[in-house]
């Protein structure tokens, strides 16, 4: 293959490019690979090297699937999964908030109980005011406590960890508080009243609205992968081969035909069938894409990875650090208060019960399972809903054998240490390489 | 008085070098220091009691390559911190193209066209080479990072520089060696125009070959006529690569002029003792050596005495 940036100058260099083909294994498959055998040779080497990407989680996605269904025979029931869909989709969207300040090497313990903060806030307004109000204000206050956190944490330099803990405490003791005078909670708790606000969760696409908008993502993602090739093989740039972007959309299509087939199977009663994608869906998945365009494709995104990775090289670099970490965390908090008032949704209401602290370590290891890193610099969105998926089974499945907190807690945790094992090593690898 | 020229024609390692037009040009206003890039007077800096520099003169000229050495504590760092706008002088003035100039920040420097290259400081290991290079000046299209036309003039960049080979640009610099890691660094301060980029020890943790790919860059950059500024402790790579040297001694300069003056043992008497005894008379070959300079002892340290006034 003949990817060199230019002819390489007499003999030089000759050592200098052994040593950088050695580790050009690190790189992306699709950008130096010519074929789908080399783009899987070179994937298989990334996977030594422990930049496995998504691999692991997949697999170990399909572990727990297998296991469940070998203990309980209701676990792959089309009922159960699209309720694991359902149930999953806060412990997917908390971990997306967290991937923001992950990236940053920074942590978040606070979004659980900002979370229910802003479906406080939603549940509150929306005695009074239109659906969309509701929401807009439930969001617009976590945004705030989200920046509130982020200032302290960047302007006065305190360590994340200790701040949003204090924020934890903080907002739990701000959410019995805001309960309290709402003077719509009884005994803690505030019911969601309007109905659209709760068919967030338990409202369903027809079968065939699904299958129209699964399919159109899945043509749009599609050709916009196809179009963004086309551009680099005009421009004269390294382009991934044809069966590979081919291979990627494929997958995404049967991902979208298996969860549209399994939403659309009836899993009500005969009598008063019930069926089609809910509506959570699309909301977690316009929030995969809305955040993942945004870290891939903004200089804002482009300033996270940097500063994760060097800050002190992104700050010579001119990026305003500050205000760029602030901003994380800001969006932070908006996209918990997004997974707070999908919480609140399912349940009906919202409640001074309410348990934040397991929520924001599900949504760690979430997110830590998926693959991004604790230590800042590599991680996508798409990590998070991944590894949602994981805690999201593991605790739909304990439930479906009858085992209840004690267990979950338990084998969540183990399957954190267990990825942030498997995070340190493959770090570990690297340096020494 | 020697030229920048005939002395860098004097040296095998800057043999086959083709002076550029400003160097030339260069050689004959040099006595009056106006063609110089960057200029320093009676420049001094205190760290409380501490002296690190003091009546620093010195010029540095575009498309040559000025190698700074001296013992450990000798005030190079500091030198360079002042140069690319980290420390402040507490006396004398910097004139940056005729101009004098106060610079409070390595952002104030940048902008005029001071690039420093730090080893370890300037890259983040989990962005790509393109991305690394367009860090903090992303080209955006659309709303959208413009990530072909970044791609597309960092391999024009890279190739112009011809140093290094790598099988895709779009590889995180974590991947990289030492040496190709020094490569993007000046490959980015080159793509930022940079008019003099400033280098403290590029080559100190590298091995002989990317040793040489590093030597190697900065002679294609004085080529491109931009100024070079390196600090070196290895004395073999500051003769193989510079074309000027400045010895510093507690702080002093004591000596500076083409490298063709000095030999390895005299660096290193005026390094450790801020004199020498043997210093060398102007350039051999050189066509505008006085035949009469290597006699006397005397007049060799007239010659470099001028040399410092250079
Ligand atoms: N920030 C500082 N505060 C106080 N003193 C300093 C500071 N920086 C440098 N010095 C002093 O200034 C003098 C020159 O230091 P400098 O770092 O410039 O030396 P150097 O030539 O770069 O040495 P080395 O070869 O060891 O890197 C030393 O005596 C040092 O102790
Ligand atoms: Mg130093």
């Amino acid at each position: 293959m003949s990817t060199d940036v230019h002819e390489p100058p007499p003999d030089a260099v000759a050592q200098a490019d052994a040593a950088a083909a050695e580790s050009a294994g690190l790189a992306a498959p699709e950008i130096i690979a010519n074929s789908l055998g080399e783009y899987a040779r070179i994937w298989a080497k990334r996977v030594r090297n422990g930049e496995s990407g998504a691999l692991p989680v997949i697999l170990g996605l399909v572990a727990i699937v297998v296991y469940f269904q070998v203990r309980s025979s209701l676990f792959l029931s089309t009922g159960n999964l699209v309720n694991l869909l359902v149930q999953g989709a806060p412990f997917i969207l908390l971990g997306m908030a967290e991937v923001f300040v992950l990236l940053l090497g920074e942590i978040d313990l606070s979004i659980g109980y900002g979370g229910a903060i802003g479906a406080t806030v939603t549940a509150w307004l929306a005695f009074s005011t239109p659906w969309w109000i509701a929401i807009l204000g439930g969001l617009a206050a976590t945004t705030v406590l989200g920046a509130i956190l982020g200032t302290l944490i960047t302007r006065l330099g305190l360590p994340s960890f200790v701040v949003t803990l204090a924020g934890f405490l903080g907002f739990e003791g701000l959410l019995i508080e805001l309960v309290a005078r709402s003077g719509h909670g009884t005994g803690g708790t505030i019911p969601i009243s309007n109905s659209i606000i709760v068919d967030l969760t338990s409202g369903n696409l027809t079968p065939v609205a699904s299958w129209i908008v699964i399919m159109a993502v899945v043509v749009v993602a599609g050709v916009f992968m196809i179009l963004r090739d086309r551009r680099r093989r005009l421009s004269g740039l390294v382009t991934p081969p044809v069966s590979v972007t081919a291979l990627k959309i494929a997958t995404m299509a049967v991902a979208g035909v298996v969860v549209v087939l399994v939403s659309n199977t009836n899993r009500g009663l005969a009598t008063t069938p019930l069926r089609g994608l809910p509506w959570v869906v699309l909301v977690v998945l316009g929030m995969l894409m809305l955040w993942t365009a945004l870290l891939g494709r903004t200089r804002f995104g482009r300033y996270i990875y940097a500063i994760g990775g060097n800050a002190e090289a992104a700050r010579r670099a001119g990026v305003n650090v500050i205000m760029i970490r602030t901003l994380a965390f800001t969006l932070c908090g908006m996209t918990a208060g997004v997974a707070g008032i999908v919480y609140a949704s399912r349940l009906g209401s919202i409640s001074t019960d309410v348990d934040g602290g397991q929520l924001v370590l599900f949504a760690v290891a979430g997110a830590v399972i998926g693959g991004t890193h604790l230590f800042g610099g590599r991680g996508k969105m798409l990590n998070a809903v991944l590894g949602g998926l994981v805690v999201a089974a593991i605790y739909n499945g304990l439930y479906l054998l009858g085992l209840q907190a004690a267990p979950t807690d338990m084998v969540t945790a183990l399957v954190l240490l267990a990825a942030v094992t498997v995070d340190a090593l493959a770090r570990r690898g690297r340096r020494s390489a | 008085m020697t030229t920048p020229s005939a002395s860098d024609g004097a040296r095998p390692a800057g043999a086959g070098r083709a002076p550029s037009p400003a160097a030339l040009g260069n050689a004959a206003a040099a006595d009056e220091g106006q063609q110089s890039l960057l200029r320093l007077h009676q420049v001094g800096k205190n760290f409380g009691p501490v002296q690190a520099l003091a009546g620093i003169d010195l010029d540095i000229p575009a498309g040559l390559v000025t190698a700074i050495v001296g013992d450990n504590g000798a005030g190079k760092t500091t030198l360079i911190k002042t140069i690319s706008g980290i420390w402040q002088p507490d006396h004398g003035e910097i004139v940056w193209m005729g101009r004098p100039i106060h610079l409070h920040s390595p952002r104030d420097a940048a902008k005029l066209g001071i690039a420093t290259v730090y080893q370890d400081l300037a890259l983040c290991d989990n962005l790509d080479i393109v991305q690394n290079m367009f860090l903090g000046r992303e080209a955006i299209r659309h709303w959208q990072l413009d990530e072909n036309s970044m791609e597309l003039s960092a391999k024009q960049t890279l190739s112009d520089l011809a140093v290094m080979s790598v099988r895709s640009i779009r590889q995180p610099v974590g991947s990289l060696s030492g040496g190709q890691r020094q490569a993007v660094a000046v490959a980015k301060a080159v793509m930022q125009e940079a008019k003099l980029v400033v280098m403290d020890e590029p080559t100190a943790a590298l091995g002989v070959t990317q040793t040489r790919v590093v030597l190697d860059l900065i002679g294609r950059l004085a080529r491109r006529n931009i100024a070079v500024v390196v600090i070196s402790h290895n004395l073999n790579d500051v003769m193989a690569v510079a074309d000027r040297v400045a010895v510093l001694h507690l702080g002093r300069l004591a000596a500076v002029g083409p490298t063709s003056r000095f030999d390895t043992q005299v660096i290193v008497d005026l390094m450790t003792t801020g004199a020498s005894t043997r210093l060398r008379g102007d350039a051999a070959g050189s066509p505008s050596a006085d035949p009469g300079n290597g006699g006397s002892q005397q007049s060799q340290d007239n010659a470099l005495n001028a040399g410092e006034a250079l």
